[in-house]
């Protein structure tokens, strides 16, 4: 992408000491006509196979996800960014992010989309031997194969690494003998291989395994019963002796909790990309109802608390999509800077990710609350008629919620992403000490005004977002500094960091884009999308200093605490903007395009 | 074999449409191709693996069609030809289509029944007339029953008309002629490379000229009456 050549490199987590030039980031509208019209087939393909048939997919009509797979993997969906020669496409990370994007919006089969081409296509690509990905990559791009990801069991949830399921070489040396329960395994019910995790014999940490169904010892409980995804094969597992050759041993032996860590990683990013066809779907048929539905002589558009409600959640989907593709281009990008250094591809691909492992966690968290809001108000909008199975909100505001669940859930999404930001300090990875301890010092100092010239395009927000990353500093440094070992048992002091983190990312992430937009297209016809950043702005700034009140108050006493709410109320603060006008405009304008228009 | 597909550049059918300045306000409008042309390029797609033919789409129309052209190549058209111009009306557009078809000699030429912004359905009978040769519409079904012989179905007031004609004729097509097609993700990627060109329109004198547009007029709201005054309304009229 010629967008971001000219980018100067940048670490994950990095964004919290430094700033981004708006170039430096890709956005949306950066996507070329062929990445567009790649879209626009995926929506035709769900138009035409997926909607008329939705009640199909829901009551799990035998064979019918298995023959969605099969027509995305005629169509070229199931291998976007795996190589040629393996029957994938070769495109970017951005360009699978943007298929995940859309499929977003069919609810069950995007799940079942995103178990098969990340967590089941994935580990064999990055961790496979040639043979291994020779044999069984081909046969799952095309869909001719279903994949499932056997990593959870009834003990081990969040804490996967405590699985149970244990491999047991036989005595000739040639097979493992599988033996454990797996559960919540999606695809499960028609997949023809899986990606297991066990224990070879009294292991620490667990090993990986492709296995075959045709392997036998497996078998399964009924379909579970679910509050959303119905459409979406859940079951528990159950391996028996299940004979697994040595040679499907994925990567090392005791390497499996890696690979599922780094899987875990691309999946986060795509489900963040995931909730935004969700998003945009819920919001064109709010927007339609709000244009239609009648009250009081009037459409319920017209109205001022409808209005609030259409113009945040296009807010809440502008913020993730900003910071999906942001993160998706800087992985790309990365991955792009290490092959050029030698690395390996695969090596570079992981690496890669990894290296944004904060940023993938962030837009996990943001992504699934941005839909969890969105579905929110538009059963809202709806009425009655949200409440009701027959009109899609209800369905959509079930689907949504294992969001903020899987992938990880968002509570070891933020500690995750709080952990590894100290680690790479303690490391000397990034350097938050000395920016931490400026600040520290800036507390006691007199603060200086500076005169910012209002007439450049987010002069105030600009200032407003290095301030907010000194509340960062200034809370998280002390925090590390004061609790040391303990603020990992901290949680609530973790989840106000994250909180801030996410918060800070969003804004930075929608005012770069909406800054290239303005470069592309001109501040005039930018004007909802310089709304969105004031009104996600002003969110921040009080969302901000509550979670920084919080923690500070809880770690902190006397005058320090003292200084340091202090230090809080300057680092927040932000002139008053009229964001009900704003949000009135934006709704106005939705309206009238009848659709997001973003 | 030789087969021509003429497809338009229209807005999606869901478009909200309005006008600035009595032209369509094109401002965030997603183009498509014409649904009905859509039906012949897929019909021409099949008969490519059916009857081994190569298969030309062509859109008169400024350098904005060419995304729709370059979906045409994708979804399995082997070159694309755009006559640079402005489509000011059917006969203008009749023109180009007969002048390029005259030059290249096609075995086949489809297009839609009509396109979907104005809805002429103008352009097949025209080309048949200026290239001499026959031309059907609405095309419904075409299948080959000789080297040369073709077997259509034309839907005509109440039924459905079979005939048999041999090649070259033009026919406008509407479902079920084919199943519309779905370009894959290889189909898009090598798009690119397939030949798009684009020649100049020749001179056509102006047969039409348009003076403005106007949305089609709200619906009033509907008022309720009495019998009596039903009575009295009828009368007035």
């Amino acid at each position: 992408m010629s967008s971001t050549l000219s980018k100067r490199p940048i670490k994950g987590g990095e964004f919290l000491i430094r700033s981004t030039e708006a170039h430096e980031i890709f956005i949306k509208e950066d996507f070329s006509e062929e990445q567009r019209m790649m879209a626009s087939a995926c929506k035709d393909f769900i138009r035409t196979e997926i909607e008329p048939h939705i009640e199909r997919m829901e009551r799990l009509e035998e064979g019918f996800s298995k023959k969605l797979l099969q027509k995305a993997g005629e169509l070229g969906l199931l291998g976007i960014s795996i190589p040629e020669e393996y029957g994938g496409l070769g495109m970017s990370f951005n360009t699978s992010m943007l298929i995940a994007d859309v499929m977003g919006a069919t609810g069950s089969f995007s799940t079942t989309y995103g178990a098969h081409t990340g967590i089941g296509i994935l580990p064999i690509y990055y961790y496979g031997t040639e043979e291994q990905k020779k044999k069984y990559l081909p046969k799952l791009i095309s869909g001719e194969w279903a994949a499932s990801y056997c990593l959870t069991e009834p003990e081990a949830g969040s804490d996967a690494n405590a699985g149970k399921t244990k491999a047991t070489l036989t005595p000739d040396g040639k097979y493992y003998l599988l033996n454990g329960q797996k559960m919540w395994i999606t695809n499960a019910g028609f997949a023809d291989l899986f990606i297991v995790f066990a224990k070879i014999d009294q292991d620490k940490n667990l090993s990986a395994f492709i296995v075959e169904k045709s392997f036998g010892g497996i078998t399964m409980n009924e379909e579970e019963k679910k509050m959303g995804i119905k459409g979406s094969s859940t079951r528990q597992v159950f391996f028996n002796d299940c004979k697994v050759p040595v040679e499907n041993m994925l990567s090392t032996r005791e390497n499996g909790f890696k690979i599922a860590v780094n899987i875990l990683n691309v999946g986060r990013i795509k489900l963040g990309a995931g909730v935004i066809g969700a998003n945009i779907m819920v919001m064109n048929y709010a927007i339609q109802y709000a244009n239609q539905r009648k009250q009081f002589g009037k459409t319920i558009g017209s109205f001022g608390a409808i209005k609030h409600k259409l113009a945040q959640m296009a807010v809440c989907n502008y913020a993730i999509e900003s910071a999906a593709y942001r993160a998706g281009q800087d992985i790309e990008d990365k991955i792009a800077d290490l092959e050029k250094n030698g690395l390996d591809p695969i090596q570079a691909k992981l690496k890669g990710t990894e290296q944004f492992a904060i940023e993938c966690a962030i837009v996990k968290v943001l992504g699934s609350e941005m839909l969890d809001y969105i579905v929110d108000e538009g059963v809202q909008i709806y009425g009655g008629m949200g409440f009701s199975a027959e009109a899609p909100m209800e369905r959509a505001y079930r689907d949504a919620r294992i969001a903020r669940i899987y992938e990880g859930t968002n509570e070891i999404n933020r500690m995750l992403m709080v952990d590894m930001l100290i680690k790479r300090a303690m490391k000397g990875e990034l350097d938050l000490m000395s920016p931490a301890m400026a600040v520290a010092q800036e507390l006691t100092s007199v603060p200086t005004f500076e005169t910012l010239d209002t007439s450049v395009l987010f002069a105030e927000e600009k200032d407003l977002l290095k301030r907010l990353k000194k509340a960062f500093l200034m809370i998280g440094g002390k925090a590390v500094q004061s609790l040391m070992m303990q603020l990992a048992e901290e949680q609530e002091i973790i989840m106000n960091l994250a909180d801030i983190m996410i918060q800070i990312y969003a804004l930075e992430s929608m005012m770069l884009r909406t800054e290239k937009l303005v470069a592309m297209r001109g501040e005039h016809a930018c004007q909802a999308q310089i709304g969105m950043v004031k009104i996600w702005a002003d969110g921040a700034v009080s969302k901000i200093e509550h979670a920084g009140r919080e923690a500070i108050t809880a770690f902190t006493a006397g005058e320090e605490q003292k200084v340091m709410l202090m230090g809080l109320k300057r680092f927040t603060k932000y002139n008053p903007v009229n964001t009900i006008k704003i949000r009135r405009q934006i709704a106005d304008m939705l309206l009238e395009k009848n659709e997001y228009p973003f | 074999m030789k087969i021509l597909v003429c497809i338009s550049h229209v807005p999606d059918t869901t478009t909200k449409i309005k006008f600035v300045n009595d032209k369509l306000d094109t401002n965030g409008v997603q183009f498509i191709i014409g649904p009905y042309d859509d039906y012949a390029l897929s019909k021409a797609v099949d008969l490519k693996s059916e009857k081994n033919a190569t298969v030309t789409v062509l859109n008169v129309g400024k350098p904005e069609t060419e995304p729709t052209l370059r979906k045409a190549l994708a979804i399995g058209a082997d070159e694309a030809i755009r006559i640079d111009a402005d489509p000011i009306d059917a006969y203008f557009v009749a023109v180009q289509i007969a002048e390029f078809a005259k030059q290249n000699q096609y075995d086949l030429i489809l297009m839609g029944r009509e396109s979907v912004d104005f809805n002429g359905g103008l352009v097949h009978g025209f080309v048949g007339e200026m290239l001499g040769i026959p031309s059907l519409s609405p095309c419904m079904s075409l299948e080959f029953v000789g080297e040369r012989t073709v077997r259509a179905t034309r839907e005509i007031e109440g039924g459905k008309e079979t005939l048999e004609l041999e090649l070259p004729f033009v026919a406008g097509c509407q479902e079920p002629i084919a199943e519309w097609k779905i370009p894959n993700m290889r189909g898009i990627m090598t798009a690119k490379n397939k030949p798009l060109k684009v020649i100049s329109a020749i001179s056509v004198e102006n047969v039409l000229v348009h003076r403005n547009f106007s949305l089609v007029p709200e619906r009033s709201a509907c008022k309720m009456i009495s019998v009596e005054e039903l009575a009295e309304l009828i009368k007035k009229f």
